[in-house]
Order: structure tokens, then C-alpha cells, then sequence
């Protein structure tokens, strides 16, 4: 096969359409998927408060509860 | 600091520090005859002072700290103290630079001082020294808080820092000898190149690493930013410098690609540098700190799962938007136009999304010179993304291209958008990182806004005019169709736009130092804050459950 001017022209409007078109249809649906909202809505508001170190492995039960 | 890292450590860093010293001791053997041996001088002297650091603390005792109980921040520290250092040398570069187009008379008639010289050292400087420090600083913070996590070693933190720092300084003082390889913002030469390759893969790794201990289900958007960051300018950059030496005992190289590819590969790499290097990871500052400052949570955090697709899968194809009425394919352009009018909708969504989150938070933008910072970095981003993609288009390009508008459109975005969000992350970062009470005077981070939220605006009107003067002027015809205005006459009408210009920069400068001192003055005379908890603390023990007063 050789790489020719034309090959690559033929590979940008065929795969790469349907490349971009599979690509946006698929983040689309992630990024709006509903039930996925709960995750969404924990990250976002995760870095409000977190100066308090790294999570323990045993202080699970205390997250949330440290007064500022 | 460096009493901080174990024994183990001290002796890893100490071992890099002295492969450092040989490599440069054999750059200076090999290269005696050439600049590159000064070069070799540099690196030399650049691990030997480091490898002094690490040894002075080799028989100190080993560090108490438990350390899963904080996160590690020195590096962050170090990473703002250089990103400041370098702004304030990289932007008084820039001054001096936009000066000579003002009074040739300031270039001394030195060859070093010459235009091509410096220039190079005013951009590198603002964008590698004064950006790059401040990417890498932050991420290092956001990495691990986003994460809950901390950072898994000791020495590869101050391998990417302080291996990047070397590459910002041998590439300025690689210019200042006229070392370089003459492509925009990769100007230098192979040596720097491979060893910046080597810098990167540690830091991707590290990046990876810190996520790969996280205690957070999902990964915040920042770091997907921030990540994007990484790993495009990696691809970039190498493929960019693919170059073969003309000798292994000098600095020249000729560039493996050759006429309309190189200049298409050079002009890829260049787009994308705009995109990757100065705008998705800043666009992770922007995430985290913005919604931290404001107190609100990002207005709608699918939206910017949306745009970070968005901003990743259409800019990489825009760069050649750069070449248009060259000898590219006329489909290569217009792929590069119809890509950057696309790329318009997620640049105002991540505007957009960052002004709406502030809804309901108005009052402290008024009163918050850091919140402001943030604000008019989220209206400038806006503002350059949509000038950007207007003059992308092919008949705007016409007139625009190769004429300061081009010029007054990147500062748009680097002035407006790029330094004053890191300015802002600074301000919100300083007090935080050192739990210092508050910044050292507030009163001069006013005196900072407003020194470069003026200065920005003198500087893009100034180049404004001066583009569209210089582009009408070059394409107005007599009636017997020979031009009307010699080159010198478009020079004589730039004049008092380079002086103002010169000003409004000198403004934005006047800002970065102040900023500088401000920062260094809260280190040193700002009391303590009580500890916030940079531990997890337990509140029955610490606190009363119910404050006194209530």
C-alpha cells in the first residue's frame, strides 16, 4: 500500500469522520449518563474541604466528621 | 528540606546529582570546541551545587515524620519560589525585548543582546520557566489532594523539578550563545531535547503512580487536564525534535523533516504547545482552584468532562491554521480553520462553566483580589479562544497574519488568561502551602491586579491597532498597482504603538515583581496559622464538639 497524498485524503473522510463522530457520541453519553450523576456530584465538591492529609486506611468511619 | 528525605533517599539524589556532574564533565571534554562545552560547564556546575545540598544532610538524622499521615510539599514550595523567579526574569526580558523594537539604540551593539537572542529567552522563559514551574508545583499539590493520596517517593519530585529547571536553563543561556535549532518555542538543541525527554517520563510516571494510590473513587477533572498536559506534550515534543546531530562533539542538528512537512510539524507542535502547554493544564488549575476559592463546587463538572473532549480532540488538528497561502494543501488548511472555529465551543463551555460557578459568589470577586485574578483569567480565556478562532479564519488570516495583531492575540491569552490564573492559584496556594495566616499585604495583591489587568489591556490595544495599521498598509495598492507604503513607512506608524506597548508590559512586570515580594514576605513574616489539620485530626480529642461561644 503506499502512503500517497490521496491515501491519506481517502483516510480522513472516511475513518476519521466516523472516528470523531463515534468519539463524540460516546463521551456524550458518559459525561450525562444519569446514573453516573451521584459520582459526578461527590468529585466536584470532594475539593472543597480537603486539606485534611491523606485518607488513613482506618479513619474511614471519621471522614466528614473533622471539624474546621 | 533535603533532611527531610531518608538515608536511602539521600543517597538515590546523590547518585543522580553525581551521573549529572559526569555528564556534564563530558559535555565539556567532548564539546571543548563548541558551545555545547559551555553547556557542559552549566550542567556541571548545576549538579555539583545540588549534589552539595543533598550531602550536607547525609549524616543528619533520619526524618521522624510519619509519613502517611501528610502530604509532601516541599517540591510544590520550591516549584512556586522558581515559577516566581523565572517571571520575574522572563517578563523583564520581555520588556527589554519590546523595548528595542521601541529604541533599537538598547540592544549595546552586543551580539548576545541582539533581538533573535533574548526574544527567545523572554518566551521560553515566560512559558517553560515561569509556566512549566507553576504547572508542575500545582499539579504536585492538586495530584495529591484530589487523590487523598501522597505522592509515593521522594526523589522523583525533585528529579522532574529540578531536571526541568536545568533544561529552562540551559536552553536560555543556549540562546544568549546562539545555540539554537530555530523552530518556534523548540528552539533548543538536541542535547536539551533528549534530556527534557528523560525529565517528562518521570514526571508521567510520578503523575501515574500518585493517581494509582488514590483514595477517591473517581478522578477529579483537574488531573485529566493536568494528565493531558503530560502526555500530549510528550508526544509533541519528541516527534517535533526529531533531528539528527551533525557531530555528537557539537550543538547543531539538522531536523529530520524537511520544507512544507517541517514547517507543518513545526507548526503542529507549535499549536498544540499553546494548547497542551499553556492551556489544558492551566485549565486544571482553573478546575481546582477556582471552585476552592469560591467556596462552590464547579457548576457543572459533566460539562467539563464535555469540554476537556472537546478542547483534547479538536486542537491537536488546528495547527495549520498557522501556514495558510503557503505551500500546504489547501485541505490541510482548511481542516485547520474548520477545527478552530469548532474548538470555540468548548473553550466558552470551560469560560463559561468557570464564570457561572461563581454565580451566587459575585461579592467575593469584588472583595477578593485572588478570586478577581481568577475571574478575568476565566473572561480572557474566553475573549483569546474566540479572537483565536476568528482569525483562523482563512480571509481574516489575510490580514493578520505576520503582523503584531498575532502578537497582541497570544499575549491575550498569556497575560489575560494564562499568568493570571497562575497568579490567582498563587495568591490562593501561598498562605495554604506555608499555613501562614493570610497573605503578607493584601494591599498589594490589589496594586497587582491592577497593575496587570492594565497592563494587559495597554498591551493587546497597542498591538491591536498596530496589526491592522501594519496589515492595511501592507496590502494598499497605487493606481498603477505598485504598493503604496514602503516597509519603513509601516515602521514609522508602529512607533508609538512599540512604546506603548513597552508600557503596558513594564506594567504587567511591575505586577510579577510585587508579587514576587509578597510571596517571599509572607514566607518570612507571616505568623503561623494553627494548624488546619494537615493531619487527619480526631475531634473529640482535639476540639470541643460544640464551639464555647455557642
Amino acid at each position: 500500500m503506499d502512503m500517497t497524498h490521496e491515501w491519506y485524503v481517502a483516510l480522513s473522510k472516511s475513518f476519521g469522520l466516523f472516528w470523531l463522530l463515534g468519539l463524540s457520541v460516546a463521551i456524550t453519553a458518559y459525561a450525562f449518563w444519569p446514573s453516573l450523576g451521584g459520582r459526578f456530584d461527590k468529585a466536584a465538591n470532594s475539593i472543597l474541604d480537603d486539606e485534611d492529609g491523606p485518607a488513613q486506611p482506618t479513619a474511614g468511619k471519621l471522614e466528614g466528621k473533622v471539624c474546621r | 528540606m533535603m533532611s527531610n528525605l531518608t538515608s536511602t533517599e539521600r543517597a538515590r539524589a546523590m547518585l543522580i546529582t553525581v551521573a549529572g556532574v559526569l555528564i556534564g564533565l563530558t559535555m565539556a571534554a567532548v564539546g571543548r570546541n563548541d558551545p555545547m562545552g559551555a553547556h557542559g560547564w552549566i550542567v556541571l556546575l548545576f549538579c555539583g551545587v545540588l549534589f552539595f545540598l543533598v550531602a550536607q544532610t547525609l549524616y543528619d538524622a533520619e526524618p521522624v515524620e510519619d509519613r502517611s499521615t501528610s502530604y509532601y510539599d516541599d517540591p510544590t514550595k520550591v516549584g512556586i519560589l522558581l515559577a516566581l523567579f523565572w517571571a520575574v526574569v522572563a517578563m523583564g526580558m520581555g520588556v527589554w525585548v519590546a523595548s528595542q523594537l521601541a529604541w533599537p539604540d538598547l540592544r549595546f551593539d552586543a551580539a548576545w543582546s541582539s533581538f533573535g537572542r533574548i526574544r527567545p529567552v523572554h518566551t521560553s522563559g515566560v512559558i517553560f520557566g515561569f509556566g512549566g514551574n507553576a504547572l508542575i508545583a500545582t499539579s504536585y499539590h492538586i495530584m495529591q489532594r484530589t487523590s487523598r493520596a501522597r505522592m509515593p517517593d521522594q526523589v522523583s519530585p525533585w528529579f522532574v523539578l529540578l531536571g526541568f529547571n536545568l533544561f529552562c536553563v540551559v536552553a536560555a543561556s543556549g540562546y544568549l550563545m546562539g545555540i539554537t535549532q530555530s523552530k518556534e518555542y523548540a528552539e533548543p538543541e538536541w542535547y536539551a531535547d533528549l534530556w527534557l525527554v528523560i525529565v517528562w517520563v518521570v514526571y508521567f510516571i510520578l503523575y501515574i503512580r500518585t493517581l494509582a494510590r488514590r483514595n477517591e473513587p473517581h478522578i477529579y477533572v483537574a488531573n485529566w487536564y493536568y494528565l493531558s498536559f503530560i502526555l500530549v506534550v510528550a508526544i509533541l515534543h519528541i516527534v517535533n525534535n526529531l533531528a539528527v546531530p551533525a557531530s555528537f562533539s557539537g550543538a547543531k542538528s539538522y531536523s529530520a523533516f524537511a520544507g512544507v512537512q517541517d514547517a507543518m510539524v513545526q507548526w503542529w507542535y507549535g499549536h498544540n504547545a499553546v494548547a497542551f502547554f499553556l492551556t489544558t493544564g492551566f485549565l486544571g488549575m482553573l478546575y481546582y482552584f477556582l471552585p476552592k476559592r469560591a467556596g462552590r463546587p464547579i457548576y457543572s463538572y459533566r460539562l467539563s468532562i464535555l469540554s476537556f473532549w472537546g478542547i483534547v480532540f479538536f486542537y491537536i488538528w488546528v495547527g495549520s491554521h498557522h501556514l495558510h497561502y503557503t505551500a500546504l494543501p489547501q485541505w490541510v488548511q482548511t481542516l485547520g480553520v474548520t477545527f478552530s472555529v469548532m474548538l470555540l465551543v468548548p473553550s466558552w463551555a470551560s469560560a463559561g462553566n468557570a464564570l457561572m460557578t461563581l454565580n451566587g459568589a459575585w461579592h467575593k470577586v469584588r472583595d477578593d483580589a485572588t478570586l478577581r485574578f481568577m475571574m478575568v483569567a476565566a473572561v480572557f480565556y474566553g475573549l483569546s479562544t474566540f479572537e483565536g478562532s476568528f482569525m483562523a479564519i482563512r480571509p481574516v488570516n489575510a490580514l493578520s497574519h505576520y503582523t503584531d495583531w498575532t502578537v497582541g492575540h497570544v499575549h491575550s491569552g498569556a497575560m489575560g488568561w494564562v499568568a493570571m490564573i497562575t497568579f490567582g492559584s498563587i495568591y490562593a496556594l501561598t498562605p495554604m502551602l506555608w499555613r501562614r495566616e493570610t497573605m503578607y499585604s493584601w494591599k498589594a495583591v490589589e496594586w497587582h491586579f491592577w497593575l496587570a489587568l492594565s497592563g494587559t489591556v495597554i498591551y493587546i490595544f497597542a498591538m491591536w491597532n498596530s496589526g491592522i495599521t501594519q496589515g492595511l498598509m501592507w496590502r494598499t495598492y497605487t493606481e498603477s498597482g505598485t504598493l503604496r507604503f514602503s516597509f519603513v513607512d509601516t515602521l514609522i506608524a508602529m512607533h508609538p504603538y512599540y512604546i506603548a506597548r513597552a508600557f503596558g508590559g513594564l506594567l504587567f512586570f511591575a505586577g510579577a515583581c510585587i508579587c514576587f515580594w509578597n510571596v517571599v514576605m509572607t514566607i518570612r513574616r507571616v505568623p503561623n496559622h494553627a494548624p488546619e489539620a494537615d493531619y487527619p485530626t480526631i475531634p473529640e480529642a482535639m476540639e470541643p464538639a460544640v464551639p464555647a461561644a455557642e
